[in-house]
């Protein structure tokens, strides 16, 4: 298996800066997310990787072997797709052993390699089939099927269950995680869906305008976004971003949110003009003791736990508290935030530096 | 909106039964006719009121595959009885077969520059399309538009230019020089025909048998060709079509050598008496091989091969 080294890769399509100076490295055996938002970037950084398009600047390293320039046959590595493409004209079984095939590998190997490739994924039973009569599951098992059956050095996915039914995203997620603890390959998957970034993911690398925002393990892109895009394209509900005029300085503690002292970690580096503090959902409690307060305009119930959305000063809040607590939309309630959790971002949208999450950002 | 499926009642479908009966009926009467003078004796075709029914004869094919020459009925008597079936035919019109006639080498002819030039056309087609389709070609809307402009015009606006120059270039009369003619007319419809069929198929079967390990050229025919079929064996219809059934260009340009059927035909009425079953019998002959080239594209015409092997 293979490590995989990104080091300042540019893509342009004429005027059209789609990838800007990315560099990233993706260990060996890791389950690697590109996630964004569409037109970030994600696919055309997959697809530089797989050698289906050549980058305008950068390099890529595959197990330390520079391939950037060199054709996807030649880089040994497995891509699915979107769409699937299983070559309709052929049934299961060819497809599968099609990159068998293409090595020259004797006939009766063929026939044992892809049996076994069949039993893994629980679709011996459909070998003999044609691929137009696949149901969606099925198809994603087959294209599987034939991205493992060679032993490449990584597999490339590119929203590979971006066309699967929702109810059959979730199984077939758990599956391929399952499939990738099994064979510990590198993976690399691109996707918009920030819970399956979260989900399956040992790594993820935020991309956005062809930008690397933030890059590191889900929880912490989760708990201590750099920027405020991650902060609101991660997490459901979104990060609360209160924008406020103010400064912190080095060491500070708190900020005074329209007139009401909130505590922060200790800030490492300091900023001024419009700062914004960002605060997870689960982190916003309601204290009648506390000084920032806020309406309560809805209550939306999710079973064990509700979202309470809130006007305040500052801009609307939401907070996800337990079913059980009882709100009443119109009545007036004090915001307390948990203090360690808090993130302040400068006036560029990057995160200022804190006891709290410099450990997060530096090494990203 | 909502939309129910209701089965169409029996007199429905009577109804819809009779029209597509009646309409293939009125398509097919023409074909019909020629197919059955063909088997008429001379006298039968000619008969007034028209016969319907009548006793098959091979009189006309006879005709057409032979010369023949007539002689007195001495001389016939001396040859002794018939020695084959067609000498027995012949021989009741005080004949005598001379040798074969030339419909054969037109016919071939015709099997040459035919199927030679929809070759060449499809070939050439499918290569332009994919190139068109895949790859940015500088001007390409251009050059697209001026490979289409070429159909603009009814090819023998350019006749007598064509003839000229064929002269000069020794390519009058050869059937390189018909197979080359046909091509240029067809390449148009073949290149756009063909680029919205490539066009169809995903680009993503190729990008995955570039990465399975195959190289472009493998990634085309190994991917593209297959799925391209049902375009391919269309737009080879329409070519052969066109060329097999070309007049004009075959009569100005062909004399011996290279006259392809369709000029030589019409010429079998001039040879002694109006022999409509002979001209019957060589149209029907002329019909056969676009009949058996369709029948076995058929299934490709039918046939969705990309059916449901890529979610749009």
């Amino acid at each position: 298996m293979a490590q995989i080294v990104i080091k300042n890769l540019r893509k342009e399509f004429g005027a059209f800066t789609a990838v800007q100076s990315s560099s990233f490295t993706i260990e060996d055996g890791e389950f690697f997310m590109l996630l964004g938002p569409s037109g970030c970037g994600k696919t055309t950084t997959l697809r530089m990787i797989a050698g289906l398009e050549l980058p305008t600047a950068g390099e890529i390293y595959i197990n330390g072997t520079e391939v950037s320039q060199k054709p996807a046959s030649k880089r040994d590595i497995a891509f699915v797709f979107q769409m699937f493409a299983l070559y309709p004209h052929m049934n299961v079984r060819r497809n599968i052993s099609y990159p068998l095939v293409s090595q020259g590998m004797p006939r009766d190997q063929v026939r044992a390699k892809v049996d076994e490739v069949a039993r893994i994924l629980g679709i011996t039973a459909l070998l003999d089939k044609p691929v137009g009569g696949l149901s969606g599951g099925d198809r994603q098992r087959v294209a599987l099927g034939r991205a493992v059956v060679r032993d490449p050095a990584c597999f490339l996915m590119d929203e590979p269950l971006g066309a699967l039914d929702a109810e059959f995203r979730e199984h077939m997620a758990q599956e391929l995680r399952a499939l990738h603890d099994r064979m510990h390959a590198t993976t690399v998957y691109v996707t918009h869906d920030q819970l399956e970034a979260m989900q399956m993911g040992d790594k993820i690398v935020v991309m956005n305008h062809g930008v690397i925002e933030q890059f590191g393990r889900p929880q912490e892109i989760y708990d201590w976004p750099a920027t405020t895009f991650v902060a609101t394209f991660i997490g459901s509900p979104a990060m609360n971003l209160l924008p406020f005029e103010g400064m912190v300085g080095n060491g500070a503690t708190s900020v005074t949110l329209a007139g009401a002292e909130v505590h922060i970690p200790k800030m490492i580096s300091g900023g001024d003009g419009t700062l914004t503090l960002g605060v997870r959902p689960e982190h916003v409690h309601l204290d009648d003791a506390a000084t920032y307060r806020g309406r309560i305009v809805t209550a939306e119930y999710l079973g064990t736990t509700q979202i309470v959305t809130l006007d305040t000063p500052l801009g609307q809040v939401k907070a996800r508290l337990s079913s059980n607590k009882v709100v009443t939309p119109g009545e007036t309630v004090g915001l307390r935030f948990d203090a360690r959790s808090i993130s302040l971002f400068g006036s560029d949208g990057r995160a200022l530096t804190s006891t709290a999450n410099q450990r997060v950002l530096h090494h990203g | 909106m909502s939309y129910s499926i209701t089965e169409p009642s029996s007199r429905q479908k009577w109804f819809a039964g009779i029209l597509v009966v009646g309409y293939a009926l009125l398509t097919l009467l023409p074909l019909i006719w020629i197919i059955a003078t063909g088997f008429k004796t001379p006298a039968d075709a000619i008969a007034y009121p028209p016969k319907v029914i009548f006793t098959p004869s091979l009189e006309g094919y006879v005709n057409l595959f032979t010369s023949r020459s007539r002689v007195t009925p001495e001389d016939l008597a001396a040859l002794g009885p018939p020695t084959t079936w067609y000498d027995a035919i012949v021989r009741q019109y005080d004949m005598v077969i001379n040798g074969p006639s030339r419909y054969g080498e037109r016919f071939m002819n015709s099997v040459i520059i035919g199927f030679g030039s929809t070759f060449l056309s499809v070939f050439l087609g499918t290569i332009a399309a994919y190139a068109f389709s895949r790859f940015k070609v500088p001007l390409k809307d251009d050059l697209l538009f001026f490979i289409l402009s070429t159909r603009m015009m009814p090819p023998i606006a350019v006749a007598i230019p064509i003839f000229l120059m064929y002269r000069q270039l020794g390519l009058s009369d050869t059937h390189l020089g018909m197979i080359l003619l046909y091509t240029a007319v067809n390449l148009s419809l073949s290149v756009w025909l063909l680029k919205g069929f490539i066009d169809e198929i995903p680009i993503e079967y190729e990008e995955a048998a570039l990465i399975d390990g195959y190289t472009r050229f493998q990634a085309f025919y190994k991917v593209v060709l297959p799925q391209a079929a049902t375009g391919i064996a269309s737009t080879a219809i329409f070519c052969l079509i066109f060329s097999w059934n070309e007049y004009a260009f075959a009569v100005l340009l062909t004399s011996g050598e290279a006259q392809t059927a369709p000029p030589f035909i019409p010429t079998i009425i001039g040879s002694g008496g109006k022999d409509w079953p002979a001209v019957a019998a060589g149209a029907t002959l002329f019909l056969m091989p676009i009949m058996i080239f369709t029948i076995l594209l058929r299934k490709h015409l039918l046939r969705g091969i990309t059916f449901g092997a890529v979610r749009k």
